[in-house]
């Protein structure tokens, strides 16, 4: 058993971490600040910046804006679609991976993520063209795709590590209860792996949310997504402060509280398996 | 044992991924390779011709390059020791008992969460910017001249919004690792006598050295292809002050069209992840045993 902490230690130590976190989310802090001002007050000094009025107007004035919308729906339609699509890929691979292991997993698992190490801008030329060619530039169904194969090494590998904690003598044990494969994936496995399913989903959500290399190259107006969208503020015109912070509040807002959710999950899958 | 049967249903079970991993490696790269000895220009198409090593000559010897590679070196060892440092140090600070340390916990992981063009964005207008952004503010309530971050010290400045970013990272993993230190030990070795600096040498450092080891190697993996950050921020200037390799490369491609170029500078970019990626790929594969 730990020893006991005296309340001054405690209170000392409560005091520096606080202080830490609320530097480390004190650019986060002032974007919700204000993006609840008016363009004026946005770029006054911090006091007088918390001193002024609340106004919901920037939100307003981005949901106005009537692409905003699009640019949302086509972030959803980018993250959920390639996030899917991976699992209905990589959920066999890694179950196959998982519970009849090869001589060739290892090498097929360790050829997975050395895709990975690919630097996407090695790659960016021939991809640009080929869309181009297919018609595939600045549509949602091209970047699912792409953004479905930059991730999928890391589904792929999330779920092994996840069923290869699964007993494989419970399955062992339905197949002699003469569970068919498809049974015994559907009974079996499902309700045991679901949970390892679910975290990896939000994990490649969170991932294919915020990509800003392939979404910011291969996209132009019909199939921009948010990180393009705020991209676009980087040559400003006029007072924008405001209207800057509330789309960048609504931009990651939701990825924050998924990110939340899934902070132990976030280790596993970025760590490939390598730190629990 | 797995039998006949199940051994040729997981085969076809994997192959897809297989066969879609390969195909997405394979047909680009080798597209690389192949354009990287090409005088191929977008602007003029039809005309491409073989030219042999002069892609790689002229990129080599572009005066850009120079700083493409210093700034994407300086990155890399800048981020990696703010990022190693303070995460060790923030690792430490949080697994302390202390009151509302999963509120902290959630506060100091949230910058992670952030789109590199959100982040980009908000450092360079409503903090680094010299005349609205609070760092300004704040010079001037206490009679300074404010400094112009982006203007002045582009690279740097970028190596600070990059290290907020992925500090949260390094953090959260060090500290998952660092729980599952056993304190038994750590008791018994003060018991000792060992002091607070003995035993994080000796007996910490050593837990959490797998996982520093990956932090490094991981982020080594993201931070050589920064790049929406610069793009929303500086343009890779002024000049190419704060260009780094990616960007070079976006530049030379899509910017001004010189396809021949541009995939010698991929495939230099390429050889470079690679040679970081032996490394990572040894370390994993060790673990895969356990």
């Amino acid at each position: 058993m730990a020893r006991a902490i005296t309340t001054k230690q405690k209170a000392i130590n409560t005091a520096v971490i606080w202080t830490l976190g609320l530097v480390m989310f004190f650019p986060i802090f002032w974007l919700i600040i204000l993006s609840f001002k008016t363009e004026s007050d946005a770029i006054m000094a911090p006091m007088e910046v918390l001193m002024s009025g609340w106004t919901m107007e920037s939100y307003d004035a981005v949901n106005r804006r009537s692409d905003y919308f699009k640019f949302f729906s086509n972030s959803v339609i980018i993250a959920l679609g390639s996030t899917f699509l991976g699992l209905l890929i990589a959920v066999p691979a890694a179950w196959a991976m998982a519970f009849v292991p090869g001589k060739r997993t290892k090498d097929i698992l360790l050829w997975m993520l050395s895709t990975k190490m690919l630097p996407p801008v090695g790659v960016l030329i021939p991809i640009y063209l080929l869309f181009r060619d297919t018609g595939l530039l600045d549509t949602r169904i091209g970047l699912v795709f792409v953004l479905m194969m930059i991730n999928l090494p890391i589904i792929v590998w999330m779920l092994y590590t996840y069923f290869k904690e699964i007993p494989a003598e419970i399955l062992e044990a339905a197949r002699m209860d003469g569970a068919s494969l498809g049974k015994e994936v559907l009974y079996v496995l499902t309700p045991m792996a679901l949970p390892g399913i679910a975290s990896t989903m939000l994990l490649n959500i969170i991932l294919a949310w915020n990509e800003a290399f392939w979404t910011l190259n291969l996209t132009a107006a019909k199939a921009a997504p948010l990180t393009a969208f705020i991209a676009s503020y980087s040559s400003p015109e006029g007072l924008f402060y405001a209207k800057l912070s509330a789309a960048s509040v609504m931009a990651i807002a939701p990825i924050l509280v998924m990110g939340w959710f899934s902070q132990k999950q976030l280790v596993r899958g970025l760590t490939f398996g390598a730190v629990k | 044992m797995a039998t006949q049967h199940s051994r040729a249903s997981a085969r076809l079970m994997i192959s897809p991924s297989v066969l879609l991993l390969l195909g997405w490696m394979l047909i680009p790269l080798c597209m690389t390779v192949y354009f990287s000895f090409l005088r191929y220009d977008l602007l003029s198409p039809g005309t491409e011709a073989f030219t042999g090593w002069d892609n790689y000559y002229y990129f080599l010897t572009d005066p850009s390059f120079n700083d493409a590679i210093t700034n994407t070196l300086s990155l890399l060892v800048g981020v990696l020791l703010v990022t190693i440092i303070g995460g060790i140090g923030f690792a430490l600070l949080l697994n302390l008992p202390a009151w509302g340390q999963g509120i902290v916990r959630v506060l100091v992981i949230a910058p992670f969460f952030v789109m590199p063009t959100v982040s980009g964005l908000l450092w360079k207008n409503m903090f680094m910017n010299p005349v609205n952004g609070v760092f300004a503010h704040i010079t001037l309530a206490f009679g300074g001249q404010p400094y112009d971050f982006l203007g002045q010290a582009p690279w740097e400045s970028i190596i600070l919004m990059v290290s907020w970013q992925w500090l949260p990272f390094a953090t959260l993993i060090l500290l998952t690792a660092l729980q599952s230190l056993d304190q038994e030990q750590l008791e018994a070795a003060e018991m000792d006598g060992a002091s607070w600096g003995s035993r994080f040498w000796h007996i910490v450092l050593p837990h959490i050295s797998r996982a520093i080891t990956v932090v490094i190697l991981i982020q080594t993996i993201f931070l050589l292809s920064i790049f929406a950050e610069i793009l929303v921020t500086t343009n890779g200037g002024p000049g190419t002050a704060s260009t780094n390799l990616t960007y070079l490369i976006y530049v030379q491609s899509l910017l001004q069209y010189d396809v021949g170029v541009g995939s010698a500078g991929g495939v230099i970019a390429i050889i470079l992840a690679n040679i970081v990626a032996i490394f990572l790929m040894r370390m994993v594969g060790k673990n895969l045993d356990k």
